[in-house]
């Protein structure tokens, strides 16, 4: 069940559209800002709140690769594979992380922290390799700094 | 406006602002496509159609342009042969088939698929692509359709059919890229009942005909017949496929007067009672004992179904509706006009009499269904069509877009471009106003909703009548309503093309009196603008056939002098459902029974003599739909055993018992005896559909070019070759030679040199979505009385109360379970859901009721159980019966009873 909170943040942000089904994505977003992913049921929830069919939040949360419909971990590592970042060692990168949390692409750590996605471009080529991990991005990574980073998230 | 383009330098004529690609597709040019559908317009989003399009005579170089993108303008230069668009068109196709499982030999789309013919039409013939392909996990969508997920080519048709066009709201498009799928949200049943239309719609063997897949055929291997479909009274045009002496599946065949590319599922999965075991296959006496049924041989059946009529005096014939005009024309025959009786229940006949009376003897015009689709404003009274006339509320919800396709054109935007009309548009819909005792399906498109009694609907209808024209009669005490009928009335006038729709299912004569009062009214409002229409449906396949024959009702037999034996001839009905056991029984009994059906039934269980008689599948024969449109039907399967049509079992009934008259021999006769006796029909069989037509002196084959294994089939019984039976009914022949033309009268299927699959159809058409260039729309029988002056009913029904304690039960309509035939086929018993009371949330409540509770319902005319269920949109005060409830006989509704409890 979708708690009053997000009930609440949802039906605010819905009337900011002129039809309801507009705000479909903002109102996934606001989901996922509480409880990490989409669920079944909360989209089937999130649905009925707009009045569209489940079906179509499907399309919709299930088009863009940021609304999570599996589980994530408690942070979520964005790692640009694109291709500055292929051509600066992003592989190295992913082979870091590999080794320090046992984590591959579209994979969860077992203590449930950590999630690793390939991302595209980040938009910050001209400090290649790039990632993100949760909203904070990271730049000019190299093994060394990656290992700093990792350890400062709690 | 025609306008001309070149086309590789050849010159045609083009109806200006079409697409490029509808324009070359009419004028028989082959152009690949995939997201382009006559039906569904242009996204240009697969790429498939790529031509390349020069700016003027001096251009040169031109560019690659999609044609289903571009108008066809005066002077447009365009090449199709291109070597660059040549090579786009095959790069496209490699693209779309990269995940392709190139499994064709095991799919059932194989042979008549779409994208088999583009791909070979682009001349892409070999795959570089090396790597792994994404696969999909398909899903169980219910009985009706089968899923291959992984055959997708991501052309969104479905999506757009199933969702924009049909309104569905189960199925879409997940994920992107290389993980697209099209699909349900979960596993689970198609919901919407015109899904078997994906069969047809999608290009690829994704969504294909589980039903079929049960005795599955190559298309090659199928005979194929033109015929009607007997569910409903709309007559879609069907096209049966047959092999091994089995009906093996229904497919659309394109009328575009009446059901275009669409039928729905009922028409397209309800065949079933056609291969039934239950079948009646042998003629049988009941021996006496009365209960058992011993098989005679045909010979002995006509004997003694011959001395069971010897005596005309005493001879009573009941018709049915369900039956063709040729068979009930032949009972006629047989037992004379005095004797030959509807075998439409006393509520059937009158109100299918109302509606042929507002139809002959109205000025308003009836719209054939595919022009209900450009109605711009419409009023529905009484009935949801989605359960009593499928297709219809298929046509109406495309007629709430018309308002924003005119507002598009208005915005220079032509019909076509799909995306951008339907962006225009967004969620607004044109005036639909629904007027019913309980919810329809049409209502998500409404612009306002009414649950009242039919008798409240009625005195709505009047009273939108009253505010088009005071010369109708003024409704008192309409309270809030009255504002409402003033809006209605406003939208219909301001409308250019208004359209009333009602029909039988509502149960009420009142009802139907209404509409055709609110048609009249906005024709003396509008004066001088086209005649309004007004469409109303009827109980089944051949009501208004029936009716044309002048049948006299069944209410009348009693009057017959009374008992003492002679004998009653019933044609395919069950009189047990047209009238109470108790009537049914004072009718038969003292008299010999001989019924001539199909499927068992208590009609049959009683009768003395039971003649095995074909269905509409095994013998030709015309129905007249509605709008009083007669169509012909073929057969597609030859009877086997004893079965015969039953004019033919009838027609050798009458030359035996009356040997030395001239009687009609043959279907043909019989069709000329009709004519002569009925002038309103005699239109039906004049042109040369006749069973004697021939072109260059061959019948029309049945089978395809490729059909293979003819030597073989029977090779287990003896390797001798059959020769191929004979229809003398049709110009078809159960062959592979013949005469092949699309600009036949006959066409029993689409094929044309590289386009296998369904879409070869517009190469029979003049232009796409168009007329046929041959096949045959039907023949309408009845016009309406232009200068009749209006006239209105006489009585406004009073306002209904709800009663306390009481319920006034009304009939509920069904899309499954709810048509005879249909009901008996396997996979539509799997989506018939369990029939309930449907009472208004509040009423359940008053009863100390929960959803799902079982309820005794009392009447003066007895009692039975069933479970509620509750819903806000329904009328207060009335309870909504299931038509053919299993388990509760005939009931003449509407009806007061009392609801109670039984148990949780
Ligand atoms: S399932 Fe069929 S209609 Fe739907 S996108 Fe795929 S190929 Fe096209
Ligand atoms: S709408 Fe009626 S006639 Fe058409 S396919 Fe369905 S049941 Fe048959
Ligand atoms: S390629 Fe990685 S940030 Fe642009
Ligand atoms: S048919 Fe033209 S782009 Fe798809």
């Amino acid at each position: 069940m979708l708690n009053d909170q997000v009930q609440k943040e949802i039906r605010g942000e819905l009337e900011h559209y002129p039809t309801p089904r507009a705000g479909c994505i903002e109102a996934l977003k606001i989901v996922q800002n509480h409880e990490r992913w989409v669920s079944d049921t909360a989209l089937q929830e999130v649905a009925d709140l707009i009045g569209i069919p489940a079906a179509e939040l499907e399309g919709v949360a299930t088009f863009y690769n940021l609304i999570y419909r599996q589980p994530v971990g408690k942070h979520v590592i964005l790692l640009c594979d694109s291709v500055s970042c292929w051509l600066t060692g992003c592989g190295k990168i992913r082979a870091g992380i590999k080794q320090r949390l046992n984590i591959d692409f579209g994979q969860t750590t077992a203590d449930d922290r950590f999630t690793l996605l390939p991302m595209a471009c980040l938009g910050n080529c001209d400090h290649a390799p790039s990632m993100m991990v949760g909203e904070v991005l990271h730049q000019d990574l190299t093994p060394e700094s990656l290992d700093q980073i990792l350890e400062g998230v709690d | 406006m025609r306008v001309k383009i070149t086309v590789d330098g050849k010159s045609y004529e083009v109806e200006q602002g079409d697409n490029l690609l509808r324009a070359c597709l009419s004028n028989g040019l082959d152009l690949p496509y995939f997201c382009w559908h006559p039906i569904l317009g242009s996204v240009g989003s697969c790429r498939q159609c790529a031509v390349k399009s020069y700016q003027d005579d001096d251009d040169t170089e031109g560019k690659i342009v999609m044609a289903c993108m571009e108008s066809s303008n005066e002077g447009c230069r365009i090449s199709i042969d291109d070597p660059e668009a040549k090579r786009f068109r095959a790069q496209i196709i490699e693209w779309l088939m990269i995940n392709h499982p190139h499994d064709c030999a095991v799919c059932d789309e194989g042979g008549e698929c779409h994208l088999q013919d583009m791909t070979v039409m682009t001349g892409h013939d070999s795959r570089r692509y090396r790597f792994t392909k994404s696969t999909h996990r398909n899903q169980d969508l219910g009985p009706f359709i089968n899923h291959e997920m992984n055959r997708c080519i991501t052309c969104y048709r479905c999506v757009r059919y199933y969702r924009d066009y049909a309104g569905g709201k189960d199925l879409d498009a997940f994920g992107v890229h290389d993980r697209m799928y099209f699909g349900r949200q979960e596993d689970g049943t198609l919901e919407s009942p015109f899904s078997g239309n994906l069969v047809e719609v999608c290009p690829t063997g994704v969504f294909t005909d589980k039903t079929f897949k049960q005795h599955y055929t190559r298309k090659w291997d199928l005979q194929s017949t033109p015929s009607v479909c007997v569910h409903c009274s709309l007559g879609c045009n069907t096209i049966l496929g047959e092999r091994y002496g089995g009906l093996r599946r229904v497919l659309n065949r394109y009328n575009a007067d009446v059901n275009g590319y669409l039928i729905c599922d009922r028409g397209r999965f309800g065949y079933g009672f056609v291969n039934s075991d239950q079948r009646i296959s042998e003629a049988g006496v009941r021996i006496a004992d009365g209960c058992t049924l011993e098989s005679i041989d045909s010979d002995v059946a006509v004997r003694r179904f011959t001395s069971l009529i010897k005596n005309k005096e005493s001879l009573i014939g009941i018709g049915s509706p369900r039956a063709s005009l040729e068979a009930n024309f032949a009972l006629r025959q047989l037992v004379g006009k005095e004797n030959f009786y509807s075998g439409a229940s006393a509520q059937e006949f009158e109100l299918v009499a109302t509606v042929v009376d507002a139809m002959r003897n109205g000025s308003t015009q009836t719209p054939s269904l595919r022009q209900i689709e450009s109605a711009d404003a419409v009023l529905l009274l009484g009935e949801d069509p989605t359960a009593s006339a499928p297709l219809l509320s298929l046509a109406l919800r495309q007629s709430t877009r018309q308002q924003s396709i005119l507002e598009a054109a208005k915005a220079g935007i032509p019909m076509w471009q799909d995306a951008a009309v339907r962006g225009l548009a967004q969620d607004s819909h044109g005036p639909l106003f629904i007027a019913t005792p309980a919810a329809t399906a049409l209502d998500d498109i409404a612009s306002e909703t009414v649950r009242a009694a039919p008798d409240d609907v009625a005195r709505l209808g009047l009273a939108v009548a009253h505010e088009l024209d005071p010369k109708a009669p003024r409704v008192v005490k309409l309270g809030a309503r009255l504002k409402l009928a003033k809006r209605i009335a406003a939208a219909l006038l301001a409308a250019e093309q208004p359209l009333v729709v009602a029909g039988t299912a509502s149960g009420s004569k009142a009802v139907i009196q209404a509409a055709a009062a609110v048609a009249t009214a906005l024709g003396v409002a509008r004066a001088k603008a086209a005649a309004p229409w007004l469409f109303l449906t009827l109980p089944e396949c051949n009501s208004m056939g029936l009716a044309l024959l002048n049948a006299k009702p069944l209410a009348e037999i009693k009057q017959q002098p009374k008992g003492r034996g002679g004998s009653v001839i019933v044609l395919e009905n069950n009189l047990y459902r047209r009238a109470k056991a108790e009537q049914v029984d004072a009718l038969l009994d003292g008299k010999t029974l001989v019924v001539l059906d199909h499927v068992q039934h208590p009609t049959v269980d009683r009768a003395r003599l039971v003649l095995p008689a074909a269905t509409f599948a095994e013998t030709s024969g015309t129905l007249v739909n509605n709008e009083g449109r007669a169509q012909e039907f073929h057969t597609a399967v030859m009877p086997t055993g004893a079965i015969r049509p039953s004019h033919g079992w009838l027609l050798s009934g009458l030359t035996a018992c009356r040997p030395d008259e001239k009687h009609a021999l043959s279907l043909e006769d019989l069709r000329a005896a009709c004519a002569a006796e009925f002038p309103e029909l005699a239109s039906t069989w004049l042109s040369d559909e006749s069973p004697t037509l021939r072109y260059a002196k061959e019948k029309v084959p049945r089978a395809s070019f490729r059909a293979s294994g003819r030597t073989a089939m029977h090779a287990n019984v003896s390797v001798h070759e059959p020769t191929p039976p004979e229809d003398p009914d049709s110009a078809l022949a159960f062959s592979m030679e013949g005469f092949r033309d699309p600009d036949a009268q006959l066409i029993p299927s689409y094929w044309a040199p590289g386009w296998n699959s369904v879409q070869a159809l517009s190469k029979f058409q003049f232009e796409v979505g168009g007329p046929m260039r041959g096949g045959k729309p039907g023949v309408r029988l009845i016009q309406p009385c232009k200068d009749a002056p209006p006239s209105y009913p006489d009585e406004i029904p009073a306002a209904f109360a709800a009663r306390e304690g009481e319920w006034l039960l009304l009939p509920l309509s069904r899309v499954f379970g709810g048509e005879e035939l249909s009901s008996m086929d396997p996979a539509i018993q799997v989506r018939t859901s369990q029939a309930q009371l449907l009472l208004h949330e509040d009423d359940g409540l008053s009863l100390g009721l929960s959803e799902g509770d079982i309820v005794e319902i009392q009447s003066e005319v007895g009692s039975f159980s069933l479970p509620v269920a509750m819903r806000k949109n329904v009328c207060r005060g009335v309870a909504m019966l299931p038509l053919d409830t299993p388990g509760v006989g005939f009931l003449q509704l509407p009806l007061y009873a009392s609801i109670r409890r039984v148990s949780g």
